[in-house]
């Protein structure tokens, strides 16, 4: 059992380098695990997953060796597979289904997609006949011979997906969720083009999570997969800004999927928000992650960290600043969570990594005033204890502020991990879209909008929520647009 | 991307003031005034946001005016024409209000006469009646003073050693004209913080409408991080959403100027090890 331990790297590296923490199997560790899957014939943990990757079949590849064809059939239902084989929280979905969870030890369904992912990529050239044959028989074979060629801007289509339709999608956002619904749309036959914001594609997978999470060239490879597919990405373009989606109609789109995320940045509207030193968890990882600050001076945007930290939330995200904040020479690092280790919405490897790092906990307790030093910087917080009360709408029990407990806590550095709200920069652009109340857009169960030729998808629908779920969205709403284009043709 | 034009328009012995024309005809098309475009110079750059200065449609280009401050303004001076930047996205912002306010006052301070001057000619064209007080350290550095006169009614030069037009600080020659005639309906004025914030309390006493445009620090420019956030009132607003014009009675200068040196000592460090 032991050999199935998944191997790290050391923690000096941990605490200093943006190294990826975790090696993952190795081609023996991922035979053994592969070789222990049932083959269930009703495959529960397929049905546990939101978009039903083919899971039995994809470890069956792995046990015959066929890695290319291993990721073959995870792209059949998902093009991201070296993403969500990292970041998807398994142990909640297709894990929690397997029926080996009887003996406490199901199968690591993660970390063979994640092999399959990493592997099937890398050795595309040693296919054997079998697992030509048998990719060739796949529903769909996505692997062009292009593959894997870095598709510039302006490259034709490859030679396996010919155009069915006349009409062209605009996908506005180049996250997750629009990265698939891209790829899917792509595959059905459509014209499609991504437009980004910011300079590179990705979205949350390059802006938010860090690179010792999800390395970026993975994301690179992804995008350049999607690319190769035929999509055109427009990098450094603002659709609301730098053309309206009236405009776009004109350059003749035809339907459109929104999936910009829910970007907006929460704080807790306490005296002291604004002070020197404190970010908000997406400028925090932003200036790390996209901009790669723990390169400065190499690379040039700055941040600064100091020696003690304090990180409000205690979900993947905060997670992810506190351990970087580490990285970047935080001496200590505290999660200040208002609700006990019990409530911690954080995934369980990603919690066990933060305390082997050294990161430590303050349950209980939320911040009511961040201290100055009268010069404009954060010297520290005045928190406040909570002890847990009723259960409340989110299911969990609430906090309730103990009086008279304020006490102090020394911080040179704070970041607010609370959570993220609908931002209102694309959505005020489009005139007739309806919001949901929290600002969201509203969409129906086929992710169309008020807007017919509008469909919408990932955490701008749903509020912040997994890559997975986002594109499971993106798979749905493909499959709505081809419905609704084939209607109006 | 390309810088199809540069000019130096302002020189001292500290400082440059310079000028690009960029092609990007998507952005030249769309932009309104009071708008900016974030500015990546190399892939190693950080994301800066410079306001549009002008753009010509026929040529597919806008035109940027920035001074050389810190590390990756320098940076962006140094371009040949000729060169591409990394990024370029835009136009972004909120649109300056160029209602016909009637009586306007314009204030430009330093380069902030540059991001005045698009706002002066759409005023201008909506049928405003303009007087103009344009301020720099030095004549070298007063620019576009014969483009805005162009647009306005009456215009007052100054600079600090009064070596061009009136000697003194353009707060002072603000004071004399509120004083001789207070009858505006709207002054617009951007250019230090320090100037801004002075020029917000002359106006409060007369009561008259005053809108600056903020140049806080940014990353996104697109409203997701809040880097670029500013007390208003007793509301945090940001630059890049709400903004970056807002009413100048209710922004909180003083905390606006402590969060723009945030970043100062690592400014300090990379200007130390480039060795600019």
């Amino acid at each position: 059992m032991s050999e199935n331990k998944i191997k790290k790297i050391s923690l000096v590296q941990r605490k200093t380098t943006f190294k990826e923490v975790s090696l993952g199997f190795s081609k023996s560790q991922a035979l053994v695990e592969a070789k222990r899957c049932l083959q269930c014939k009703n495959s529960p943990c397929v049905r546990a997953c939101p978009v039903n990757i083919d899971i039995k079949e994809f470890i069956r590849r792995i046990v015959n060796k066929e890695y290319s064809g291993a990721l073959n059939k995870i792209r059949e239902k998902n093009n991201l597979g070296a993403v969500c084989g990292r970041v998807c929280p398994q142990e909640e979905l297709c894990q929690r289904g397997c029926v080996l969870n009887k003996t406490k030890n199901p199968i690591k369904i993660g970390y063979l997609e994640r092999f399959a992912a990493d592997y099937g990529g890398r050795n595309e050239g040693r296919r054997t006949k079998d697992e030509e044959r048998r990719m060739k028989d796949d529903k769909e074979n996505i692997f062009c011979r292009s593959s894997f060629v870095r598709a510039s801007e302006t490259s034709s289509r490859p030679s396996c997906f010919g155009l069915k339709y006349k009409q062209k999608v605009a996908v506005v956002g180049s996250g997750p969720a629009g990265l698939v619904c891209a790829g899917e749309l792509v595959k059905k036959g459509f014209s499609v083009e991504i437009f980004e914001a910011l300079h590179k594609p990705g979205g949350v997978l390059v802006y938010g999570i860090p690179q010792f999470r999800l390395p970026k060239n993975i994301i690179d490879n992804e995008v350049s997969y999607i690319k190769s597919l035929g999509v055109k990405v427009h990098a450094n373009f603002f659709v609301g800004k730098t053309k309206t989606i009236t405009q776009l109609r004109g350059d003749g789109f035809s339907a459109f999927f929104i999936g910009v995320g829910a970007g907006a940045p929460l704080f807790l509207n306490i005296e002291g928000e604004n002070l020197n030193g404190v970010y908000s968890a997406n400028e925090f990882l932003t200036r790390i992650n996209l901009m790669k600050a723990y390169l400065f001076p190499k690379y040039h945007t700055p941040v600064n960290v100091g020696k003690r930290v304090g990180v409000i939330g205690a979900g993947n995200v905060a997670f992810d600043c506190a351990r970087s904040a580490l990285r970047l020479g935080a001496k200590e690092v505290f999660i200040i969570y208002r609700r006990t280790r019990k409530e911690v919405p954080a995934r369980e490897e990603v919690v066990e990594n933060a305390k082997e790092e050294g990161i430590e906990f303050k349950f209980l307790t939320a911040p009511v005033q961040i201290i100055s030093d009268g010069k404009g910087n954060v010297v520290g917080a005045v928190c406040i204890k909570n002890k847990l009360g009723f259960v409340d709408s989110s299911g969990r029990k609430s906090p309730v502020p103990i009086e008279g407990s304020e006490f102090r806590i020394n911080l040179d550095t704070i970041v607010f991990a609370i959570g993220t709200s609908a931002n209102p920069l694309f959505i005020q652009t489009v005139k007739g879209l309806v919001l949901t109340k929290r600002g969201y857009i509203e969409v129906d169960d086929n992710f169309q909008t008020s807007i017919p030729e509008i469909f919408a998808g990932g955490d701008i629908v749903s509020g912040s929520a997994t890559v997975i779920s986002a594109i499971q969205q993106g798979k749905v709403a493909a499959v709505s647009i081809e419905k609704y284009l084939k209607k109006e043709s | 991307m390309k810088i199809i034009d540069k000019q130096i328009i302002g020189k001292d012995k500290n400082a440059r003031i310079v000028q690009i024309k960029v092609y990007s005809p998507l952005i030249a098309g769309q932009f309104r005034a009071g708008q900016f475009v974030i500015i990546m110079v190399s892939r190693e750059s950080e994301r800066i946001p410079l306001t549009i200065a002008d753009s010509d449609i026929k040529t597919g280009a806008v035109t940027i005016i920035f001074q050389e401050l810190g590390y990756s303004t320098k940076l962006l001076g140094s371009l040949r024409k000729g060169r591409s930047l990394y990024a370029l996205s835009g136009p972004l912002g909120n649109p300056a209000d160029i209602s016909n306010y009637g009586k306007v006052l314009v204030v430009g301070g330093g380069v902030g006469i540059a991001e005045v001057y698009p706002v002066v000619k759409a005023l201008a064209e909506n049928g405003c009646r303009i007087t103009a007080v344009l301020g720099a350290r030095t004549k070298s550095l007063l620019i576009l003073k014969d483009q805005i006169r162009g647009y306005c009614e009456k215009t007052f030069i100054t600079t600090d050693d009064g070596t061009i037009g009136k000697r003194g600080f353009i707060t002072d020659v603000l004071k004399e004209t509120l004083k001789k005639n207070s009858d505006f309906n709207l002054v617009y004025c951007v250019g230090p913080v320090v100037m801004m914030r002075k020029v917000a309390e002359m106006t409060k006493v007369y009561s008259i409408k005053t809108k600056v445009s903020l140049n806080a620090i940014m990353l996104d420019g697109t409203g997701m991080c809040g880097s670029c956030r500013v007390k208003l009132g007793n509301k945090t607003k940001l630059c890049c959403v709400d903004g970056p014009d807002f009413n100048a009675h209710c922004v909180d200068f003083d905390q606006l100027l402590l969060r723009q040196d945030r970043f100062l000592e690592k400014e300090k460090l990379i200007k130390k090890i480039f060795k600019q």
